[in-house]
């Protein structure tokens, strides 16, 4: 299992940083192009949501990026260390009403694109562990 | 890419148009922008998204919140956009219901020009 992590300080213009390693770490591993906009997303909610968070609660404390290349799958995992308290789901509209401007927006963005999301929250921080299929032995390196 | 922003009027409408990648660095320079053209009295707006690179759930709630301003004063907030990797969003979350999105500018101004 091949692991990069990247820590990073609370501050907005990261998480770009952050999406652009996601994807090339993704895009190495053998993550399928067509999956690669759903990495990039998805990684750019998971950060900014714990950007978002840590500018709350504790913006001196980093937040730590995790890409795992697991046995044919691309695992990524976003750990932060605010007290999360934004789980709850979005009301999806159906009739055109309008969406509140909800925080829990990014978490149901996140669920809706990857195919294997585990959220978990507690006083200490939340960790937002995703993954996607990958070619078994990656992409050669250029 | 960064975010680039410019805005004109035609036919009674304000068109926004939006460059690069809307997220949570770049989508406060958005919202300014559309509260600014509100607080003008811009009520009608068409955000033009051909040339956004990636939005995120920051950069819908840019959106819906400038359509809650707009429609506070009978207005519209309507969006152009073609490209499937931003539509996704929008269907995740079922705004595509929320919003008016068109496939280009000329077919969101004939569809003002009917509702006239």
């Amino acid at each position: 299992m091949a692991t990069v992590e990247l820590t990073f300080s609370a501050l907005p213009a990261h998480v770009r940083t952050a999406r652009l390693v996601a994807t090339a770490i993704a895009r190495r591993t053998g993550v399928s192009e067509a999956l690669l906009d759903e990495v990039r997303l998805a990684v750019g909610e998971a950060c900014s949501r714990a950007v978002e968070a840590h500018r709350v609660h504790c913006p001196g404390e980093p937040i730590v990026l995790e890409l795992r290349d697991d046995s044919g799958r691309f695992e990524v995992t976003v750990t932060d260390a605010a007290p999360s308290d934004d789980l709850q789901q979005p009301v999806i509209p159906t009739d055109g009403a309008l969406v509140p401007e909800m925080p829990g927006l990014g978490i149901a963005v996140i669920v809706g694109l990857a195919d294997d999301v585990e959220v978990s929250s507690g006083a200490k921080g939340m960790r937002i562990r995703m993954s996607w299929p990958a070619s078994p032995n990656g992409v050669a390196a250029v | 890419m960064d975010l680039k922003l410019d805005h004109h009027s035609e036919d009674n409408l304000t068109i926004v148009d939006v460059e690069g990648e809307i997220d949570v660095y770049t989508a406060p320079r958005l919202r300014e922008l559309l509260i600014d053209l509100v607080n003008k009295g811009n009520f009608r707006l068409l955000v033009n998204m051909e040339k956004v690179d990636f939005l995120d759930s920051t950069g819908l709630g840019v959106l819906v919140g400038g359509l809650k301003r707009v429609r506070a004063h009978d207005g519209s907030l309507e969006l152009v956009c073609t490209q499937e990797r931003i539509l996704k969003i929008f269907r995740i979350t079922g705004l595509t219901k929320v919003f008016g999105i068109y496939a280009s500018v000329d077919e969101a101004k004939e569809a003002h020009g009917r509702d006239k």
